[in-house]
């Protein structure tokens, strides 16, 4: 908020130049279908600025090798640049020590690591695993099949038809049974930001460990592991202006250190012969193989980006255009918002009066807009309001108010074209 | 928006907003669900099949307009038709909208169901409007098998 202070100047509000930022981003000046390029599926995947894109392919040009492997220099240089990587996915999520962050493909992996280690390590016949009704289907299914594996039951939060968890439910669902609680910071199809900080609260009470689905938090907002206290938190590069192929768990080194390896390799181990095998330190332990050395460093080139807008300034600028884009889309006749959370971010799902999304979505791609039409890996949220798919409008510190203007006006095309 | 009014052509539209022989069809003895993952649409075809004879047909689903007006035309079109009128019909359709075929599609035999002529533009489409189809081949094929997909 900006105000007077006494003989303090106006605080100028944190704000993003988005002409020079647009810039930024080679693929914002496109054209789909002989019209400017409205990308509104950043919830799907982000767009990449040049400086991410400078640095995948400045790797290759000049650094390739096998990171923890050699004694030559391009080996030591590519390992400096992946464990740099490293350090400032721990900055930004203000975690400890970089021990705490495990490289993964995306939030899908990284929720699939804790399922499996986790599960093997904590979940017995009759323990309980506690979701919510808003996850995405990388949230459920992992949980699922941990369940069927342990005979162990998923417990499910219940939402209000806003959009808004109901914590009376939550604290009711958690008992002595519970052994871990996975719910989203930011639900991708309803752009909800959940109280985590307060839901880990309540979990911790009783010793619950919780994970955190921070996939469509960390594009949009400043996630502190610690100040939420996160035991585990999960995000995808792509989502947030890296290259695919590089994600993250961050997980409580208390924690971590009690969990069995997932997967086995090379890079994850000690020493090996064939009667045993001592496994490699924290976080290495939990990545064999051979990772994604070029996306975890174009990773590290979105994080300085992002940093150099600053959070606050991305915050207030994204909060004003999603505000604007409600407003907008609500006024429009025949349009209904799917889900009215108390909090957004980045996301306005909405449908629109006999029109199905799939229409909706070919017809507004004609006029060069990128929505998403489905179901957004959310089919329990979908079969909660009754409805097939919806439209998704999805937003990054890149889009604006004229690409919220165009979004409207095509939409009034598309009832045009079904006279709806 | 000129090929947007090719794809979505008045019949389509009208077929969409008033479905023909949409609902569970009483006495079918034949019925198969079709359901496409990328998009969600979902028609349940029924048939009364006697012989060789397709006596009636019904649908019932939702999806997008395309697959919705495509199960309606094709509801109507082939009541009454025999099994081997049905399979050839869809092999016209199949060619008419992806544009696959070499030959200029035979309008005179399609009828009404050329006008999803249009659909050959959009080939991200195509399954939207043969959808309905695959679930009537599997139904008239061995009716209570699980759903098909189009992935
Ligand atoms: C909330 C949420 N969780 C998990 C995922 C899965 O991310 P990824 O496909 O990058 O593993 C997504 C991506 O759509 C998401 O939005």
């Amino acid at each position: 908020m900006e105000r007077e202070t006494g003989t303090m100047t106006r605080i100028a509000k944190p704000t993003i130049d988005v002409a020079a930022v647009r810039r930024d981003f080679p693929i914002l000046a496109r054209e789909v279908h002989g019209k400017p390029l409205v990308y509104l599926d950043n919830a799907a995947t982000s767009q990449k600025p040049r400086a991410v894109i400078d640095a995948v392919s400045g790797y290759y040009e000049s650094a390739n090798a096998n990171v923890h492997r050699g004694v030559h220099t391009l080996s030591v240089l590519a390992t400096e640049m992946y464990e740099g990587a490293r350090e400032k996915t721990r900055a930004l999520v203000n975690a400890a020590e970089t021990a705490e962050i495990v490289f993964t493909r995306g939030t899908t992996e990284a929720i699939n690591l804790v399922a499996s280690s986790f599960g093997q390590a904590r979940v017995r016949p009759g323990d309980e695993v506690v979701i919510s009704a808003m996850e995405h289907h990388s949230n459920i299914v992992p949980w699922q099949l941990l369940c069927q594996r342990a005979g162990a039951k998923l417990r499910v939060v219940p939402m209000e038809k806003s959009g808004d968890l109901r914590l009376d439910e939550y604290r009711k669902l958690l008992n002595e049974r519970t052994r871990i609680v996975a719910v989203a910071h930011v639900c991708n199809s309803l752009g909800t930001v959940n109280p985590i900080a307060e839901m880990i609260a309540i979990a911790h009470e009783r010793d619950i460990p919780v994970l955190v689905d921070g996939a469509q938090a960390v594009p949009h907002f400043r996630a502190d592991v610690r100040a939420l206290g996160a035991d585990f938190y999960a995000f995808s590069g792509h989502k947030m202006f890296g290259p695919t192929g590089a994600g993250v768990l961050y997980a409580r080194r208390a924690l971590l250190e009690t969990l069995p390896p997932y997967q086995g390799g090379g890079d994850m181990i000690a020493s090996v012969t064939f009667e045993k095998t001592t496994y490699n330190v924290l976080p290495h332990r939990f990545e064999a193989g051979t990772p994604d050395i070029a996306a975890a460093i174009g990773l590290g080139a979105a994080i300085d980006y992002m940093d150099a807008l600053g959070s606050d300034a991305i915050e207030a600028y994204e909060g004003e255009l999603v505000a604007y884009a409600v407003d907008a889309l609500s006024s429009i006749p025949g349009v209904t918002l799917v889900g009215t959370p108390k909090h957004r971010v980045g996301v306005v799902s909405f449908t629109i009066e006999g029109v199905h999304p799939h229409d909706a979505g070919m017809i507004l791609d004609h006029e060069g807009i990128a929505i998403r039409a489905g179901h957004h890996c959310t089919q329990p949220v979908m079969d909660f309001y009754g409805v097939p798919a919806t439209n998704r409008a999805s937003f990054a510190f890149y889009n604006t108010r004229d690409e919220v203007d165009r979004l409207v006006g095509a939409i009034a095309k598309v009832r045009e074209v079904f006279k709806s | 928006m000129s090929d947007m009014r090719e794809l979505y052509q008045e019949m389509i539209l009208d077929h969409h907003k008033h479905p023909r022989n949409f609902g569970r069809l009483t006495g079918a003895n034949r019925h198969a669900e079709g359901f496409n993952p990328l998009c969600g649409d979902r028609v349940t075809v029924y048939a009364l099949v006697d012989g060789d004879s397709i006596r009636d047909l019904s649908f019932e689903g939702s999806g997008c307009a395309i697959c919705m007006a495509s199960a309606s035309v094709m509801t109507d079109e082939l009541a009454g038709k025999s099994v081997d009128d049905a399979e050839q019909l869809f092999v016209k359709f199949h060619d008419l909208v992806t544009g696959e075929s070499a030959k200029e599609p035979d309008l005179d035999v399609l009828g009404k169901l050329a006008v999803f002529m249009g659909v050959r533009e959009f080939p991200v489409r195509v399954k939207c409007a043969t959808l309905p189809w695959h679930a009537l081949r599997a139904a008239l094929k061995d009716g209570e098998k699980a759903p098909v997909s189009t992935e």
